[in-house]
């Protein structure tokens, strides 16, 4: 379980290359046994985040704690912390027992100690007997799998894991989730993650830090980030949505494209100009004199779990997920429950914007 | 489809069979026979007579000590470039390999005039009141005209083996506790031993074999292998001795060859 204790502690770093500014003053801290997954764009910050923490890197400002002590100048060998890297980066001149004794015999770890080590973890990732197999006769899930295993052996507090799955296929990148959630429970330690792919954050996630252009937009759970995402370019990043420009008339009342709706926000002030994000699969398609907007239905795609909608409506293309289908030229009214409207200040700042959003 | 591919093949083949093959079987048939063309070892056998192998051996132990001073200036200079950030480490490269594309001949009679008596280098040395160098016509010049035309060959695979490693295999050895040295000996070292193999082949060999750079800063008094076989043939005219004595030389090479390639393989075992 997660605990209050805060294990790392990433204190207002800041990071350029080429005087390109990659991370700017980013504080951010890692509880024990948290699965935390620092999620975003390419070039948004992570990987340097998490190469600053293993050590690969030094900030050009700011301090890198672990456990209390100062580790921002400790090179990566003396670092209480293991990763697993993007494709791999298995050494392929030795087996894959070897690959798994590597951080134990540099540690003079007795032998029997690295041959109960090396059975313990190829069965915790299921390839029993691979000892004496080379890396390049296993598949890329099972080369990943190596990879784990040569970095937990080493019983680190915290292991990283960069983009681990983004060279597997879909199917074996699901099954690979599920398998680093038992893990993870299994070792009891804390997981720093880092991908561009929201559904693995989703997925795994204890915390989920969103970040863009060298930034943090959100940190929460993933309910929260799914359900409240605080600027438009979370409501964007996670899964799809309908981001609108609205107003805040009062508190509980904003006006969305020229029509009233009532939500469950207050505090921003009256008449106030707001985004709002509405989920595509909360947007209710009702016969026309029950919604409160009318429009209609432009294009219908079948999704598999279910039909995937767009309803002009007020000048508006939205974004309708439902089970029922209603065919292109149906008029229809929308409804949104007041709780699944989000009311958000508008951007402050261009990091804060939704990915090529239409105003 | 795939008689097509052969055909496509045929340039090569017919220049292979003209070109290494009949010349080949040619050495082995001179190389096997007397003057009256009866079957003979005694070509083969004459590597034994003291002067060749003498020349043998003086040829072996220049090759291998020009050799290892190719890898001591090639190995680090390669270890640099390839794990620099610089985006212009084969521009250097480039520059390093530039001697190449000037001709062999004219390189090494380059060092003939710098290091004559009266050379370049002995005058710019007295001139400043320094002892002046004697290395013309020694073992030593021909050991540095040997590493001075070969050392390209020993940078580019060494350089093309060491960049291909994934920085990140680097990184994880540091990861899982390595510090720099350890690191090398483990990971880099060995993962840049078929580039080292394949330097060390391509500079010993034409080491071993030279007799143009042995006849240029030797001063024709240091007989290498390959001046015994050239004198043979252009001297002597004793087609059948020289070949015997190519014969030799190559089942040397081979030999050698095999060595590196079978401790390449044993070389599994890192700690």
């Amino acid at each position: 379980m997660v605990t209050d204790n805060k294990l790392i502690l990433l204190d207002h770093i800041s990071k350029s290359f080429g005087g390109q500014l990659v991370l700017d003053d980013l504080d951010l801290y890692i509880r024990e046994n948290e699965f935390i997954t620092l999620l975003g764009p390419s070039g948004c910050g992570k990987t340097t985040t998490l190469r600053i923490l293993g050590g690969f890197e030094t900030p050009d400002q700011g301090k890198v704690f672990f456990d209390g002590k100062d580790i921002t100048h400790l090179p990566p060998n003396k670092r209480p912390l293991n990763t697993v890297f993007q494709k791999y980066a298995l050494f392929t001149h030795m087996t894959i027992a070897e690959n798994i004794a590597f951080g134990m015999k540099i540690k003079n770890k007795p032998k029997s100690y690295i041959d109960d080590k090396i059975k313990y973890a190829l069965k915790l990732v299921n390839l029993d007997g691979f000892e004496n197999r080379m890396p390049d006769s296993l598949s890329g899930g099972q080369q990943q799998r190596i990879a784990i295993a040569r970095a937990i052996v080493n019983e680190p507090k915290v292991l990283l894991l960069d983009e681990p799955l983004g060279a597997l296929d879909l199917k074996l990148r699901q099954d690979m989730q599920y398998e680093l959630i038992r893990l993870k429970n299994e070792l009891g330690i804390t997981f720093l993650y880092v991908t561009h792919d929201q559904e693995e954050a989703l997925t795994m996630s204890d915390t989920i830090v969103v970040m863009n252009q060298g930034y943090i937009q959100q940190i929460g759970t993933p309910e929260k980030i799914y359900n409240e995402p605080e600027n438009a370019f979370v409501a964007d990043f996670i899964g799809d949505s309908n981001i609108i420009s609205a107003t805040m008339i009062d508190d509980y009342l904003v006006e969305i494209l020229g029509a009233k709706f009532k939500s469950t926000d207050a505090g921003f002030g009256k008449n106030k100009p707001v985004d709002v994000v509405i989920r595509p699969e909360d947007v209710e398609l009702v016969a026309p004199e029950e919604g409160t907007i009318q429009g209609v239905v432009t294009h219908v795609i079948f999704k598999g779990v279910h039909y995937e909608m767009e309803v002009m409506a007020n000048d508006h293309e939205w974004l309708v997920q439902s089970t029922s289908m209603f065919p292109v030229g149906t008029n229809v009214g929308i409804k949104v429950d007041p709780f699944n409207i989000q009311t958000m200040h508008k951007p402050e700042s261009e990091d804060e914007e939704a990915i090529g959003v239409e105003e | 489809m795939k008689n097509k591919k052969s055909l496509l093949s045929s340039p090569y083949l017919i220049w292979s069979a003209g070109f290494i093959i009949i010349p080949l079987c040619m050495i082995f048939f001179y190389g096997f026979t007397d003057k009256d063309l009866h079957f003979t070892w005694a070509n083969i056998a004459s590597i034994a007579e003291p002067e060749n192998i003498k020349a043998l051996m003086i040829s072996i132990l220049l090759s291998v000590i020009a050799t290892a001073i190719c890898v001591i200036l090639a190995y680090p200079l390669a270890l640099i470039l390839a794990g620099s950030r610089f985006k212009n480490s084969s521009f250097l490269i480039f520059v390093f390999i530039l001697p190449m594309w000037m001709n062999f001949l004219l390189r090494t009679l380059a060092w003939q005039t710098l290091l004559e008596k009266n050379g370049v280098i002995n005058m710019i040395l007295s001139f400043l009141h320094l002892p002046t160098l004697n290395i013309i016509n020694t073992p030593a010049a021909i050991v540095l005209g040997m590493v001075y035309n070969f050392l390209p060959f020993m940078i580019l695979p060494v350089y093309n083996a060491l960049s291909k490693i994934d920085p990140n295999v680097i990184n994880a050895a540091r990861d899982l506790g390595a510090n720099s040295l350890q690191t090398f000996m483990y990971v880099t070292f060995p993962l840049s031993i078929p580039g080292l193999i394949s330097g060390i082949t391509m500079v010993s060999v034409p080491a071993l074999t030279t007799f143009v750079i042995s006849d240029m800063l030797g001063g024709g008094k240091i007989l290498l292998i390959g001046n015994v076989i050239e004198q043979e043939f252009k001297q002597a005219n004793n087609w059948h001795v020289g070949s015997g004595l190519s014969i030799v030389l190559m089942l040397f090479i081979l030999l050698a060859m095999g060595l590196t390639a079978k401790f390449d393989k044993e070389g599994g075992s890192y700690f």
